[in-house]
């Protein structure tokens, strides 16, 4: 123990990993255990000790506060406000799907352990990629993530969608990496260094501009594609549909959470200087996304395919947060990856609950009288999607109002109106679940109006992960202060490189007058 | 007592969720979610009666206020007041809520532990529309409104309950788009959701004149549909078909008739006299289109849909004709033709919940049967049509006036028009329903009039028609408080010459 503590003091560079080294732990921990315990064992334990080490983890980000903000391993990887409010985001949303799966994962699943151990692993990759200021390091950090998600999508191999899922998923997320790859490249080539502070200092006066041009657009390819948004999202929904749900809980958000991060570090911090290049991109990347994904998400069946679009319309939202300016749209951007997070996980959670591992309920008119049959499970679906809506005093509602109010600061009056016009067309559909559950039963005959068939237990992990969003939801729509505060610091660390950050001030809204 | 005045408005706002809370909380079992609802809303009753005890009529501006600030950024303060304006009709909202309770007594049978919850929420909300003083609250509110409404027509609809709802949720909730839009948009150029400073900040800022025509028409387009304003009405007739009693009591007019001379005439005084010709126009042509139609329906809640567009555009009609008279016969008519409108419904309901149709024909001869239903609705009908004596005559005969004077005469009289029409379809709807040779329907049922919970809030309702008829000038001082100077106050920001007084 002493030694251990005497090789962290030496190693003062470990402490700007530690949630990854927590989490790789935990992970590697899992697998042996795994490997070791007789055959017969249960392997749940397993997911409670992957849920502690991430419980860890986020103490361990936390505790990254406390260090001065600054990089480690030459310059690679970074600590500031900005990666503790995302490592933080990552690791609640991973605990919440861990504690998910740990109640909804049959008994008697096979790998049961590699299940877990994957789960912590594919949050060591987002973790990193949240913290990496070395585009190489980026890339690493995304594969690492990609890869565990790519396996959990498939899981479910013994059903026909499970293993096509998998396959689609590797398959264009290989192509959309290779062309992040090809932009880091281009972006070498131009400026001879990887290091995104350096590429900042040297491409304004660099020479070949039509490399980093291609560079930024190459990489902006690979990093849509990883928040699914239009016109990269073709994946989305079929990807959704075939993996387990808590796994789609995780990946709907966490990823989402790490690659709007990366993409705000490379607009924002990397390319600063380009906005008038990029800005013009992501306004229409915003505009396709979300007109696409509502227009799709209405005409859908199935409630995951509908809130896969839903989620690609939600990265258009999101997005509008890029028109705004540096001061208000990173902290927008932030906190709607925050807001997001909690809605929608709670609404895959619910889903899960209703529908089982094997969902045997997957269409909306399954849902007919939900809150009749579980009154529960119905007004916690009713209320994420209340949320989804954004109705005030949600997390949902705060949420796109910072990204609008960020859209209309930054002088795109037009985008805001598109988008919360578009924001009225997706009520439609997540009005259309509401009503259905809300609907009596007794329309439809005896048979429907059974209780839940089927449904798993509803244990102390799933109420601990349900109070938890139900919580982060809430909060995030009535006292947002302090999320705000957090992403807003986090945003002030972006804007400056390392060298120059003294103490975070808290950035605060212009307050100009007339 | 000071320290009540001081947080008098955040308990009104606190104890219908209370209830809400306690309802959710409570068993199902020996209609304890009714009593709890009745006990809750009758308190909150109360507490807003406190306010016009209180109320000092010779002090301009806000009272009872409290400014807390909530998210320091953007600058949202928990801002909240009353004033002439809104004085009475926080006290309208406050007595509408018991009487919804009453009419949903009997009419809800299952599920009232939800349906509770979700009235006394949708209470809170109304209630916080009109005392933001804060643009972000009362946005806000004014959305919150709208989800408890949507599930309650969803789930206790009569037919067609989800497709009403949904048609409601989405002609409301769409047109507030831009208005959440301009609502930021006022922030990027001000710096400020606050009410007041924007007020004073828009009549002496240096705005571009097109971006601030296009934020104030986004303000009237959202409160045009939720009044709703000809052509925007098509919500109307569905929601007042499939709404239980309670809640079509309070889904129409109050929110945005007040909304509209307090944020739209109150924030852009010159916007809105560019625009008002157009609002006239369309608010007499949509006093004639609900009056024809009116006419001409089969089913009595459509009628009643109708009558209240046209009873509504008469109401619009006074408030864009931009003459104090006029506004103060339209804040009067709010309040008048919402305890009218309250008891008409509580009346259809009651015959609704007995005979299980509202179609008009099935019925006749019921005046025999029910003498006393039959008296009350013929008390409430020649209220609603504006005889004189009655609450309604007050504020229609106001408006009218300001009408005539400060507009134009053919306007007026077309308006005018639409009054003799509101006769004509009431008292041809009373003959129907009451007099006649008695139907089928009318023998196959055994008499039973109103019960003493139905007949302890008619009478009280009726009482008050004929003190608003006869004594207006219990009220008129006090909301010409609200109304004069011009909503809120604007004598600080604008010249007499930009809002002509006419009186």
């Amino acid at each position: 123990m002493i030694f251990l503590l005497h090789f962290l003091l030496n190693h003062e560079d470990l402490f700007r990993i530690l949630p990854e080294c927590l989490l790789t732990l935990t992970g590697v921990l899992v697998m042996l255990l795994d490997a070791t315990l007789p055959p017969g064992w249960a392997r749940r334990p397993l997911g409670w000790v992957a849920a502690f080490g991430t419980t860890l983890a986020l103490w361990g980000s936390l505790f990254q506060l406390s260090l001065p903000e600054g990089t480690g391993f030459y310059g690679t990887v970074e600590t500031s406000a900005f990666t503790v409010f995302f490592h933080v985001l990552i690791c609640g949303i991973v605990l919440v799907a861990l504690l998910l799966s740990l109640d909804t994962l049959p008994e008697k699943s096979h790998h049961q352990g590699e299940f877990y151990a994957l789960i912590v692993f594919s949050a060591v990759g987002m973790c990193l990629l949240t913290g990496a200021v070395e585009l190489l390091l980026v890339f690493i950090a995304l594969e690492i993530s990609s890869i565990a998600t790519y396996i959990l999508a498939g899981y479910r191999k013994h059903t026909v969608r499970g293993p096509e899922a998998a396959i689609k998923y590797f398959l264009l997320g290989s192509f959309a990496t290779a062309f992040l790859l090809y932009g880091i490249a281009m972006i070498f080539g131009a400026t001879g260094t990887t290091q995104i502070y350096e590429i900042a200092r040297l491409v304004p006066a660099a020479q070949n501009h039509s490399f980093i041009l291609v560079g930024l657009g190459l990489m902006l390819v690979g990093i849509l594609f990883k928040v699914s948004a239009a016109p990269f999202h073709v994946w989305t929904p079929d990807v959704y549909e075939g993996s387990p749900t808590p796994v789609v809980a995780l990946m709907s958000t966490a990823p989402k959470a790490a690659a709007f991060a990366l993409l705000l570090r490379v607009v924002y911090e990397m390319l600063p200087t380009l906005r008038s290049v990029w800005q013009p991109l992501l306004w229409v990347v915003a505009v396709l996304s979300m007109t696409v994904g509502n227009l799709a998400a209405l005409r859908q069946q199935n409630v995951k395919r509908m809130l896969a679009y839903s989620a690609i319309a939600h990265a258009g939202y999101l997005l509008a947060a890029f028109a705004g300016l540096e001061s208000s749209g990173i902290a927008a951007a932030s906190f709607y990856t925050a807001a997001y997070a909690a809605m929608n996980v709670g609404i895959f959670a619910v889903v899960t609950l209703v529908s089982g591992y094997d969902e045997k309920l997957p269409l909306i008119n399954d849902y007919r009288g939900l809150i009749y049959r579980s009154p529960l499970l119905g007004s916690l679906l009713i209320f994420f999607l209340i949320s989804l809506i954004g109705i005030p005093f949600t997390g949902g509602f705060f949420g796109k109002f910072y990204s609008f109010a960020a859209a209309v600061g930054g002088g795109a009056i037009w985008l805001a109106i598109i988008g919360l016009l578009n924001s009225g067309l997706a009520a439609a559909y997540y009005l259309r679940l509401v009503l259905v559950a809300a609907q009596r039963p007794d329309l439809d005959g005896e048979a429907k109006s059974a209780p839940l068939q089927g449904a798993p237990r509803v244990g102390a992990a799933v109420i601990a992960a349900l109070a938890m969003v139900v919580i982060a939801t809430l909060v995030l729509g009535i006292m947002p202060n302090d999320v705000l505060h957090a992403a807003e610091s986090g945003a002030h660390t972006l804007q400056i490189p390392p060298d120059e950050i003294s103490t975070p001030v808290i950035v605060v809204e212009p307050q100009q007058q007339p | 007592m000071n320290q009540i005045n001081q947080s008098i408005l955040t308990l009104i706002l606190l104890l219908p969720l209370a209830g809400a809370v306690l309802v959710a909380l409570a068993p199902d079992r020996f209609k304890l979610p009714n009593w709890i609802a009745l006990v809750t809303t009758l308190l909150t009753f109360g507490l807003t009666l406190h306010l016009p005890a209180h109320f000092n009529p010779t002090q301009p501006g806000f009272q009872f206020v409290i400014d807390i600030p909530w998210i320091q950024s953007p600058a949202i303060h928990y801002h909240v007041g009353v004033d002439g304006l809104s004085l009475w009709l926080v006290v309208l909202v406050g007595l509408l809520a018991p009487i919804g309770v009453v009419a949903s007594w009997n009419a809800i049978r299952e599920r009232r532990k939800l349906f509770f919850t979700l009235f006394l929420i949708q209470q809170t909300a109304m209630l916080g529309v009109f005392f933001s003083l804060d643009l972000m609250v009362y946005y806000g509110f004014w959305e919150l409104s709208l989800v408890p409404m949507a599930i309650l027509i969803a789930m206790y609809g009569r037919k067609n309950g989800p497709k009403a709802a949904l048609k409601f949720f989405l002609f409301t909730f769409i047109p507030s788009a831009p208005l959440l839009v301009a609502i930021l948009w006022l922030y990027t150029q001000t710096g400020s959701f606050d009410f007041t400073t924007l007020q004073i900040l828009i009549a002496h800022g240096n705005f571009p004149t097109g971006a601030l025509f296009w934020t104030a028409l986004a303000f009237l387009f959202a409160f045009a549909v939720k009044v709703p304003v000809f052509p925007l009405h098509g919500w109307l007739a569905d929601t007042f078909s499939e709404a239980p009693v309670a809640l079509a009591m309070v889904v129409a007019g109050k929110l945005g008739l007040y909304s509209m001379l307090r944020f739209h005439i109150g924030l852009f005084p010159e916007q809105a006299r560019a625009v008002a010709p157009v609002l006239v126009g369309l608010a007499v042509v949509g006093i004639l289109y609900g009056a024809c139609l009116a006419l001409v329906q089969r089913d009595f809640w459509r009628l009643m849909a109708f009558a209240a567009l046209s009873h509504l555009s008469l109401i619009t009609l006074g408030i864009y004709g931009l003459t104090l008279t006029g506004w103060e016969g339209a804040v009067y008519q709010i309040l008048s033709h919402g305890v009218v409108d309250g008891a008409l419904f509580l009346l259809l309901g009651v015959l609704y919940d007995r005979y299980a149709t509202s179609q008009i024909n099935a019925y006749g001869g019921l005046a025999a049967k029910l003498p006393r239903t039959a008296t009350f609705f013929v008390i409430a009908s020649l209220a609603m049509i504006g005889l004189p004596m009655l609450g309604s005559f007050v504020g229609e005969f106001l408006i009218l006036v300001g009408t005539f004077t400060g507009v134009s005469k053919g306007w007026a009289i077309a308006a005018s028009l639409g009054v003799i029409l509101s006769a004509a379809y009431m008292l041809w709807l009373v003959q129907r329903l009451f007099f006649g040779p008695e139907s089928a329907l009318a023998i196959s049922k055994p008499p039973d009039d109103l019960r003493l919970g139905q007949l302890a809030v008619l009478w009280p309702l009726t009482a008050l028609m004929l003190v608003m008829g006869v004594a207006p000038m219990l009220w008129l001082p006090t909301i010409a408080t609200g109304t004069h100077p011009p909503p809120m106050h604007v004598q600080t920001i604008t010249t007499p010459s930009q809002v002509e007084v006419q009186r």
